[in-house]
């Protein structure tokens, strides 16, 4: 056997190989490359796909694009009369160093912005918490106050760009300082456009990015999608993620299946709410991964339009055929980088890129090579973004919409992809839904297995990763690392320290004492948090409210 | 090169000082040296014998999800918010194929991760044939020796670790929630046996009038044994009803305090430990002694050439066993 | 009664990715460790608290955040400052080789990057306990 430090392209013929016994094909035909092909979900994919394998209502179960079930796309047009969103995600260091960022990749090309921000802002925590030490800056922007905030959009108008902002536990302070910075543009929140993420179920399943419990932060996403339902028309107040259920080591079945399920858990909370469904569904949004089995990431996507458009319509009732639409950001996978020989990564990304594409999403990041090591570079940053570009303007595949509509395999795949999904979704439903299901550990368990399986199965060499377990080299090639400075935690702390001491301590005060009973009522917490940030309330005191209102979440070891 | 770690070991009589005088690396190695079998932890168990005054001993368990850890680590809380210093054994089980474990339960703990009033130690039950509840019942006299005026167990209720939990305990708490009707019949009227208080938890879910009613009747089956255990109902994660639990322990522990039934208590412990450290001690001699395993090899073998029945083998084995013990003695 | 090899697998700093460091203690389990899990979100102080009332052979910890030139060093500290620098440091995550190399040059073991087995992983707290700790039990069969 190969010891996997170089291979030869060519196939072994039937007489080379071990002397086992066993019956061998005829000899013009090649023994079979590996005896069990199966997606990254384990679905078997058969030698062959015929007009048999597709189910005799294909048409009506696929339709048209721009049509429900929207198998094929949310638009009749699709790419032909407007491209996805190219919105690379960026944040980095200081609001300063990241509105550099965001200019240069206006710059260059990119239609919409997104945010990162580092791990302390994501926690909650101000830069001076003992808990934020040596994080600031590091994996994202800091961002503490209302004055981080506006130099973070300085000279950007807020009605010309959209925003999407990846921020879950505090985000409703992130989206409350997007929203003054706006006012002080002289922009009203109806006018503002983008995205805040803040889907908690998904932080409790995988990225466990959270503050409190999982029944009060929810309660704080249905108060966000409430109140933008009924202020910013333009606004997508969620984005129901699956990128992190999936790069927590999921497969495609349970990426979609779990996502689908926290959206019916949030849609059920604002029914509970008394809200009317097609008063917030038209701005519910998801946001999916992009990994490396190119035909099944297509299908996801598909069977995803199509579940979720039964969904709204069947079960809960919507009316609004914007309701119904599944929109959705993608990435490709993190996961699936390597460390070793990372210029492999780029021919990945292009590949994953496609097949988001080909699935028809609504917007894409594509990652960068050097992902695995640090935060990217310019250099890969853009080479990241020109993939898509050139997807754009070079391959041809946006002349038509859903070009792999029809396909034997595409359409067998899609219904497999979704008949699968559907089975974990009723069982989430037989336990009472997703809150019950993520209180009793049930994603997070399911997903730990398929972790541990993969794994196994790449030590195994039973799954191929080129340039880890096959194809490996010695030499390193040497990629520039982005360092972050050090002295960037401490201006930082610098800076918070001073917005404490000018601000006005009456205001601040009075808002914060209106939030904090807020918070043990039943009000709509998004105007409290406004005034509070509107006063320079920082993020690691507001989310300290919360902490002290709604305990601290901890969570069980699920193996 | 290699540095064996008898050669710079202290002695049993130091680490016991250092024990008494609160060093917790002593009492984690000294856990360690009892936990592995050897002779310097039953030196070391001699040396702290009597030394301090033991600990209530409170075993807590129930069905996997009931809360158990959330549950311990608030009633910790409250025990600390009255000065009391906690020692918590958390046991979980040994995989019966690889022989190792995920010891899990302080994550729920974190609130007391530097506190160092709070001692707790993850324990594996490895697959012990017996000499759990011994072995839980030693970490405990070292939590003692420590300065532990509460000692919690927790563990999962499954097999056979309720009783090793019963017979370590001075007082046990079953957790169940709403959900846990399923749970009991599987795991049977053991829990239900062993309880001396009994905590709902997850009081606020659905169902938990029902349950309620369900465990009084099924407790009504139990007999007069002169303890009523009461229900409970607590929501860990709201620290609600922790307090109600406390006072219900303490008023359990008067109860086996009271004079009469205590000593007899005491008796009944005693013997019990004796005999069970008596008959792991023989057999594991026993078993190092007269070359089990070729033995055991050999009797298999005869059954599987059909010679003999599986009954047979291990009876002539053992009788092979008691005669050469008599001989040798 | 034989004597197992403990292992605290944790993850420091506010990073909330625990995948691998599941994945690492799932390999641990079926490879005969104790594995004492400690989760997420761990202050160097939570870390080397548990591995003194633990008593384990090795502290494993995860960390993607970049923050590892802060926390490794400063758990390293605390262990020596608690007794324990006896007990092997050693980890994971996304840490450059001079990183790496750094680290070990201040008596933290050997670290292991992104793509690494876990029976690499296994193998190497294995032969350090074997050489260090003395009589530990071998491989489960």
């Amino acid at each position: 056997m190969a010891n996997g430090r170089t291979e030869t392209a060519t196939p072994k013929r039937p007489r080379d190989a071990a002397s086992d016994g066993k019956a061998r094909p005829a000899a013009s035909e090649p023994a079979p490359r590996d005896p069990r092909f199966e997606t990254l979900s384990g679905i078997p994919v058969q030698p062959l796909y015929t007009p048999a394998d597709i189910a005799p209502d294909q048409e009506a179960r696929v339709g048209r694009p721009g049509e429900f079930p929207f198998t094929r796309g949310l638009h009749p047009e699709m790419y032909r009369t407007r491209l996805w969103t190219m919105r690379q995600f960026a944040g980095f260091g200081t609001a300063e160093h990241t509105n550099q960022r965001f200019h240069y990749l206006l710059a260059q090309g990119m239609t919409g912005l997104s945010t990162a921000f580092d791990m302390p802002t994501l926690m909650g925590y101000d830069p001076d918490h003992p808990m934020a030490l040596g994080e600031v800056g590091r994996e994202g922007v800091a961002i503490s106050s209302l004055e981080d905030m506006e130099i973070l959009f300085r000279g950007i108008p807020l009605d010309q760009v959209t925003t999407s902002m990846t921020i879950n536990a505090p985000a409703v302070v992130l989206l409350a300082m997007y929203i003054a910075v706006g006012e002080k543009q002289g922009i009203p929140p109806e006018k503002l456009g983008g995205t805040v993420q803040a889907d908690m179920l998904k932080e409790f399943i995988a990225q466990k990015e959270w503050i409190c419990p999982p029944r009060p932060s929810v309660r704080i996403c249905v108060d966000m999608i409430e109140w933008c339902a009924k202020h910013m028309p333009k606004w997508n107040s969620i984005s129901i993620s699956g990128y992190h259920i999936r790069e927590a080591g999921a497969t495609a079945v349970q990426e979609l299946a779990f996502t689908i399920a926290d959206g019916i858990g949030y849609v059920e909370e604002c029914r509970k709410r008394g809200m009317d469904v097609d008063e917030f569904a038209p701005r519910l949004s998801f946001f999916w991964d992009v990994h490396n089995d190119f035909f099944e990431e297509i299908a996801k996507f598909r069977a995803g339009r199509r579940i979720w458009a039964t969904l709204m319509r069947d079960r809960f009732g919507a009316k609004n055929p914007r309701s119904w639409q599944l929109r959705t950001h993608a990435q490709t996978a993190g996961v699936s980088l390597t460390a070793q020989q990372p210029l492999n990564n780029v021919a990945r990304v292009a590949l994953q890129a496609l097949a988001a594409v080909l699935g028809g999403t609504q917007s894409l990041h594509t990652n960068s090579m050097d992902e695995t090591l640090a935060l990217p570079t310019e250099e890969a940053a853009t080479v990241a973004l020109r993939t898509q570009q050139i997807l754009a303007y070079e391959s041809g595949v946006t002349a038509t919409p859903d070009p792999l509509g029809g396909s034997y395999f595409i359409e067998a795949l899609t219904d497999r992809v979704e008949a699968e999904a559907l089975r974990y979704i009723h069982r989430i439903d037989e336990m009472g839904g997703i809150i019950t299901a993520v209180e009793r550990g049930y994603p997070q368990k399911e997903i730990a297995d398929s972790a541990y399986r993969f794994q196994q199965q790449v030590e195994r060499e039973e799954r191929i990763i080129v340039g880890v377990n096959k194809f490996q080299s010695d030499e390193e090639v040497a990629i520039p690392v982005l360092k972050i400075d050090p002295e960037i935690e401490r201006r930082q702390i610098e800076r918070i320290r001073a917005v404490r001491a000018k601000r006005d301590a009456g205001a601040y005060s009075r808002a914060m004492t209106a939030l904090r009973d807020a918070c043990l009522s039943e009000k709509n917490l998004v105007p409290f948090v406004l005034d509070a940030v509107r006063a320079y309330a920082t993020l690691g005191e507001i989310s300290d409210v919360f902490r002290e209102a709604y305990g601290v979440y901890r969570e069980p070891a699920v193996f | 090169m290699t540095a064996p770690a008898s050669q710079s070991a202290p002695s049993a009589g130091t680490i016991a000082e250092q024990i008494l005088s609160g060093d917790a690396r002593a009492v984690a190695r000294g856990m360690t040296l009892i936990e592995n079998g050897s002779p310097e932890g039953e030196a070391l168990l001699d040396r702290i014998f009597g030394k301090r005054e033991p600990a209530p001993r409170v075993g807590i368990t129930g069905p996997p999800g009931a809360g158990k850890s959330t549950l311990v680590a608030e009633y910790a809380r409250l025990l600390r918010g009255e000065e009391l210093q906690v020692g918590v054994v958390a046991v979980d089980p040994t995989s019966p194929f690889t022989g190792g474990a995920i010891l899990g339960d302080r994550v729920r703990m974190g609130e007391h991760a530097t506190d160092p009033k709070v001692f707790i130690r993850s324990m594996a039950t490895r697959g012990s044939l017996g000499g759990l509840a011994a072995r839980t019942g030693d970490l405990c006299e070292l939590l003692d020796a420590w300065g532990s005026r509460v000692t919690l167990i927790e563990t999962v209720g499954v097999g056979q670790s309720e009783l090793d939990v019963a017979e370590a305990s001075d007082s046990v708490v079953v957790v169940l929630t709403p959900e846990s009707g399923d749970a009991i019949q599987a795991l049977k009227a053991g829990l239900m046996e062993i309880a001396d208080v009994i905590v709902l938890n997850k009081a606020d879910h659905a169902g938990a009038d029902a349950m309620e009613a369900a465990l009084r009747s099924s407790l009504a089956f139990r007999g007069d044994k002169g303890w009523k255990p009461p229900i409970v109902r607590t929501i860990a994660i709201e620290r609600k009803g922790i307090e109600a639990m406390h006072e219900a322990l303490l008023e359990h522990r008067r109860y086996t305090g009271a004079a009469e039934r205590a000593a007899a208590l005491r008796r009944e412990k005693t013997r019990l430990r004796i005999r069970n450290a008596v008959r792991d001690g023989l057999l594991n001699a026993w078993l190092e002694r007269q070359d089990f395993d070729a033995e055991l090899d050999r009797a298999a073998d005869g059954v599987l050439r059909g010679e003999s029945s599986p009954h047979r083998a291990a009876r002539d084995l053992t009788e092979r066993m008691i005669r050469h013990g008599e001989r040798t003695n | 009664m034989a004597r197992k090899i403990r292992v605290l697998v944790g993850k420091a700093g506010l990073d909330g990715h625990d995948r691998g460091a599941k994945v690492v203690a799932s390999a641990m389990r079926d490879a005969g460790f104790e594995v004492i899990y400690t989760g997420l979100h761990q202050t160097p102080e939570m870390i080397v608290q548990a591995a003194v009332q633990e008593d384990v052979d090795a502290v494993a910890l995860s960390i993607l955040s970049g923050a590892h030139m802060t926390l490794f060093p400063r758990v390293h500290e605390l262990m020596k400052e608690r007794g324990i620098a006896d007990v092997l440091l050693t980890g994971g995550g996304i840490i450059s080789k001079e990183d790496m190399a750094t680290l070990q040059s201040q008596g933290v073991g050997q670290l292991f990057g992104p793509g690494t087995s876990t029976v690499a992983i296994v193998d190497y707290i294995r032969d350090w306990a074997a050489k260090h700790r003395g009589g530990k039990v071998p491989a489960a069969g």
